[in-house]
């Protein structure tokens, strides 16, 4: 009985991935698909015309170049923000700490919609108030600068969340003994507290990165004219559809499996050193005895 | 705060307050005020903006009142504001969609946190975040591919011989966005849900086997309740993200099934109303946030327990 | 180079909570002092004072003659070890140790050898490029002090660092830190709550409770001459009777009790009630009588410890008391149930007041 539940259970977790990752499949396979609507049925051959033809949408391009200056932007701003909040939150304690947390989280389960529309409505009001409603200069009119402002308004608190569970295991007597060692301030930032939450805020950057590239709800009421690839593409699934959307989608899972192997790779070799460096100290330890 | 001073001293504090203070102050709180502010004027030419015709009134938010549509329920037949029962409906899909991805999670959940090998649990973790990393159009376009009438789900069921002729999966009132839904918002309820679960000691259950409680007491009795703050903040998660999602409506949706958030995009976009917009943005944070607040009073769940 | 420290009515309040009550010390350049105590009794809040995290509330504190009243912990000529070390874990050991010169701006080049130099003192040589999580424990302490010596400072501060050795690790740290102290001079202050290594390390002990320094001696004279019942307890076992003051006279007193009269040396009872102290390794067990200080008690349980014997005991009116005897293969050991008298030397029993706290 217990082993055929487990059974079962190994049986579920297959199904589940398999749930996820078979969209992503039939995806990239229509991208392959030599036939003019984005699909995998009927099979109508091999072809790769649709990968030339991608590049040669002009669009499309300036939609992507659009769309990794907005995440570069994004991650850099809310790195900054979601770390200096972070050690902030983790260094107050009372009822302010529940207040600051509390506002802090709710910019996540905020509707993108209502980040959106106020973002928007915000800077152009402030613009009018400050000169005039037709002579608004950058940054008081839409575009892309506000759909940054926009998605850093929530992904900061992402990182933020990251960088505080690090936080939570780093010994503040290491700050100490630093500057009980005679570090200034910045010294005891630099050497000792940012080193021990780099991986936390990589973390963080490229969790910043990526939500900013899917964001579609912030970006779609405030990019003014401009494009981003998540608008793009669905503009496109809306109005006529080619398979460049299916070869986009496909490069794109390629870039992420491909980072989620390195990563895997360099985890398991950092884990390798570690254990190494363990038995080394417990054979220290056993000599001593 | 003394502590901080301590640490870092007065020009680093000084600094990591102000940018804190830019991003609630600047980035959140006066955009939702001003937000709140604009939903009580009336959307007016530029010239008369200040006239005597901008004063503050709920008209906005009356609008939501307008055009009644008859609707039936179980032979009862009823009139109802269109935007009204387009809310409820938002409201209640997001609901099913919270339930079900709960109902797929949990079981997924529980054998990460439980049964797995742990040694092969960053391996499969990896693989789940990877549609996570897709961005959530491309998640909703292949949906859209699988479900399209001559695609491959009706394809496969065709030649299994579970159905005889193709189904319009995407012309089933919301049968295709509670789909793209629960696709799109599973893993939001699934690493909550397995946070919480791993933090249960393993000897309770065990214990609780020891003593001859059967399978299903022991999640009953000593894994969902252990896991409540974890379901807790999975579900507020999946029902915020599924009531404010406007891409997954919008490609997946039928002629029949309007979202809340595209009847919003409507007034913004197509009617360039951006107070009546924005009424309708603040109505669905506030009633959402009360919906919330009551599904965590009623789960006696609270907040603290959530944020963590 | 090394400075002394002077105390001088240091009070230090957490809110309402007195944690240091009216500390007066002087510790001379070069001495090893350690502040015994419990945990809870102020000795780690009057480390941090010293070492500039704390200020006191009230009071003078002086490194080398100088008030250090405002000089924040970086620019004390001070080196703390923590408790749990608080090595740097992302830096090599050769980073951790002259991580103090780096942060004064010296070139890596000095930093290195200085580092070298260091890991040699403390008995590490080669282990510049390790990384701290391939260290044992006891490699780990020996860091910890080298990167507290890197800056120089004069005066050391450590807060329990053996806590989390094993017993017989803990007990070689001792000798080593002790010629390690001895090796460069620097005045050292230890905090422990651990009888045995203050006694053992130290030139001096100062004895705390409840925020009160009750006893600041040479650690023969705390365990021999105790001021108070609170040291007595702490630097080791006693056995305790209550009674009454009858006469005094040159030092020496008469004490009624119910198991009889007693002489033995009167402490500073200042007005307050005393009891009397007999330590159980100077009680004698005998057949008969002894002339003076004798009480009848029945043998019970008997326990071996290795170098000594416990025998305990109990007396006519049910309390109990103890008596050791070395384990030197002469010593007969009685017969559980036996009735026998136990007596102790006048001059090794003391009639003293329970511990200094604020009335």
């Amino acid at each position: 009985m217990h082993k055929l539940r487990q059974n079962l259970s190994h049986l579920y977790m297959m199904l589940f991935l398999l749930y996820l990752l078979l969209p992503l499949v039939v995806m990239s396979g229509a991208a392959f698909n030599d036939s003019k609507l984005p699909s995998i049925v009927p099979w109508k051959g091999w072809t790769t015309i649709w990968f030339s033809e991608m590049i040669a949408d002009q669009r499309m391009m300036k939609a992507f170049v659009n769309t990794l200056w907005v995440a570069a932007a994004v991650a850099v701003i809310s790195v900054v923000i979601g770390t200096a909040s972070a050690i902030l939150i983790n260094s107050i304690s009372g009822r302010a700490r529940t207040v600051l947390y509390g506002m802090m989280i709710s910019t996540i389960l905020i509707p993108g919609v209502v980040i959106g529309i106020s973002t928007m409505i915000m800077w152009t009001q402030l613009g009018g108030l400050l000169f005039g409603p037709d002579t608004r200069p950058w940054p008081f009119i839409p575009g892309l600068h506000l759909s940054v402002l926009g998605q850093v308004s929530y992904i900061s608190a992402m990182v933020m969340l990251l960088v505080l569970a690090r936080l939570q295991s780093f010994d503040a007597g290491l700050e100490e003994a630093a500057l009980d060692l005679g570090a200034s301030h910045s010294q005891v930032m630099r050497r000792i507290l940012l080193p021990h939450l780099y991986p936390a805020i990589g973390a963080g950057a490229a969790v910043a990165f990526f939500q900013s590239i899917e964001n579609f709800n912030v970006t779609q009421f405030t990019r003014g004219g401009a494009d981003t690839l998540t608008v793009y593409v669905f503009s496109k699934v809306r109005s006529g559809i080619t398979p460049t959307i299916n070869a986009l989608a496909f490069l794109l899972i390629m870039v992420t499996l491909i980072l989620a192997l390195v990563y895997e790779v360099n985890r398991r070799r950092k884990a390798r050193i570690e254990a190494a460096r363990e038995a080394e100290a417990r054979r220290a330890e056993a000599a001593e005895m | 705060m003394q502590d901080m001073l301590r640490r870092y001293g007065p020009g680093l504090t000084l600094l990591m307050c102000l940018l804190v203070a830019f991003w609630l102050i600047m980035l959140v709180i006066v955009p939702n005020i001003t937000l709140f502010e604009q939903s009580f004027r009336p959307y007016l030419p530029v010239t008369e903006i200040g006239g005597p015709r901008d004063t503050y009134s709920l008209g906005n938010y009356m609008k939501v009142f307008d055009g009644r549509v008859e609707k039936s329920i179980l032979g009862f037949s009823y009139t109802i504001p269109v935007h009204v029962y387009t809310f409820l409906l938002t409201i209640f899909y997001s609901m099913v969609v919270t339930v079900l991805c709960f109902l797929m999670a949990y079981p997924l959940a529980y054998y990460m946190a439980k049964i797995v090998n742990p040694r092969s649990l960053p391996t499969l973790i990896l693989l789940l975040f990877i549609p996570l990393w897709v961005s959530e159009v491309l998640r909703a376009f292949a949906w859209w591919i699988i479900l399209a009438f001559k695609g491959p789900l009706n394809a496969l069921l065709q030649a299994v011989g579970l159905i005889e002729d193709p189904i319009r999966w995407t012309n089933m009132g919301y049968t295709g966005v509670v789909i793209g839904l629960i696709y799109t918002y599973v893993l939001f309820m699934l690493f909550p849900v397995y946070n919480a679960i791993q933090s249960l000691d393993t000897n309770q259950i065990e214990a609780a086997e020891d003593l001859g409680a059967p399978w299903w007491k022991i999640h009953w009795r000593i894994v969902l309740p252990h896991a409540k703050p974890g379901i807790a903040s999975g579900s507020v998660m999946v029902f915020m993200l599924s009531a404010g999602s406007l891409l997954v409506p919008s490609i997946l949706g039928s002629t029949t099934s309007q979202w809340f958030t595209q009847t919003i995009d409507q007034w913004f976009k197509d009617a360039l109303d951006w107070n009546t917009a924005s009424a309708y943005a603040f109505l669905l944070l506030l009633l959402c946030t009360l919906i919330v607040t009551l599904a965590m009073w009623l789960f006696r769940v609270k907040l603290s327990d959530i944020a963590k | 180079m090394s400075a002394g420290i002077d105390l001088e009515n240091v009070c230090c309040d957490f809110g309402t909570f007195r944690a240091v009550d009216n500390a007066n010390v002087s510790i001379r350049p070069g001495e090893f002092f350690s502040f015994l105590g419990p945990s809870g009794c102020g000795k780690t809040t009057i480390l941090r004072m010293v070492s500039g995290f704390i200020e006191p509330t009230e009071g003078t504190i002086r490194i080398g003659g100088k008030d250090v009243k405002g000089t924040r912990p970086n620019q004390r000529p001070t080196a703390l070890i923590f408790q749990n070390l608080a090595l740097f874990p992302l830096m090599p050991i050769w980073e951790n140790i002259s991580f103090g010169l780096e942060v004064r701006g010296v070139d890596k080049a000095t930093r290195r050898k200085k580092a070298e130099e260091l890991l040699k003192l403390v008995d590490l040589p080669g282990a510049a490029d390790k990384m701290v999580s391939q260290l044992s424990g006891g490699q780990k302490q020996r860091v910890a002090i080298a990167r507290a010596l890197a800056v120089e400072p004069q005066v050391m501060l450590l807060d329990e660092p053996l806590s989390a050795l094993d017993l017989k690790l803990r007990q070689h740290m001792r000798a080593e830190l002790r010629a390690i102290q001895q090796r460069t001079g620097v005045t050292f202050i230890y905090i422990t709550h651990d009888q045995g290594e203050a006694l053992a390390m130290s030139d001096r002990v100062g004895v705390m409770s409840q925020g009160r320094i009750q006893q600041i001696a040479d650690p023969r004279e705390i365990y021999n001459n105790p001021v108070n019942g609170f040291v007595a307890g702490f630097v080791g076992e006693n056995n305790i009777f209550e009674g009454q003051v009858q006469q005094a006279a040159g030092g020496m007193a008469s004490f009624v009790t119910p198991h009889g009269t007693f002489r033995a040396r009167l402490g500073d009872l200042g007005g307050k009630a005393g009891k009397l102290y007999v330590r159980p390794e100077h009680t004698v067990l005998s057949s008969t009588p002894a002339t003076e200080n004798s009480v009848p008690v029945t043998i019970g349980d008997i326990s071996f410890e290795g170098s000594f014997i416990a025998i305990h005991a109990t007396t006519e009116t049910g309390a109990a008391l103890t008596s050791e005897i070395r384990n030197d293969g002469s010593a007969t050991v009685p017969e559980r149930g036996a009735r026998m008298f136990m007596s102790f030397d006048p001059a090794r029993a003391a009639i003293l007041p329970d511990a200094n706290v604020r009335g």
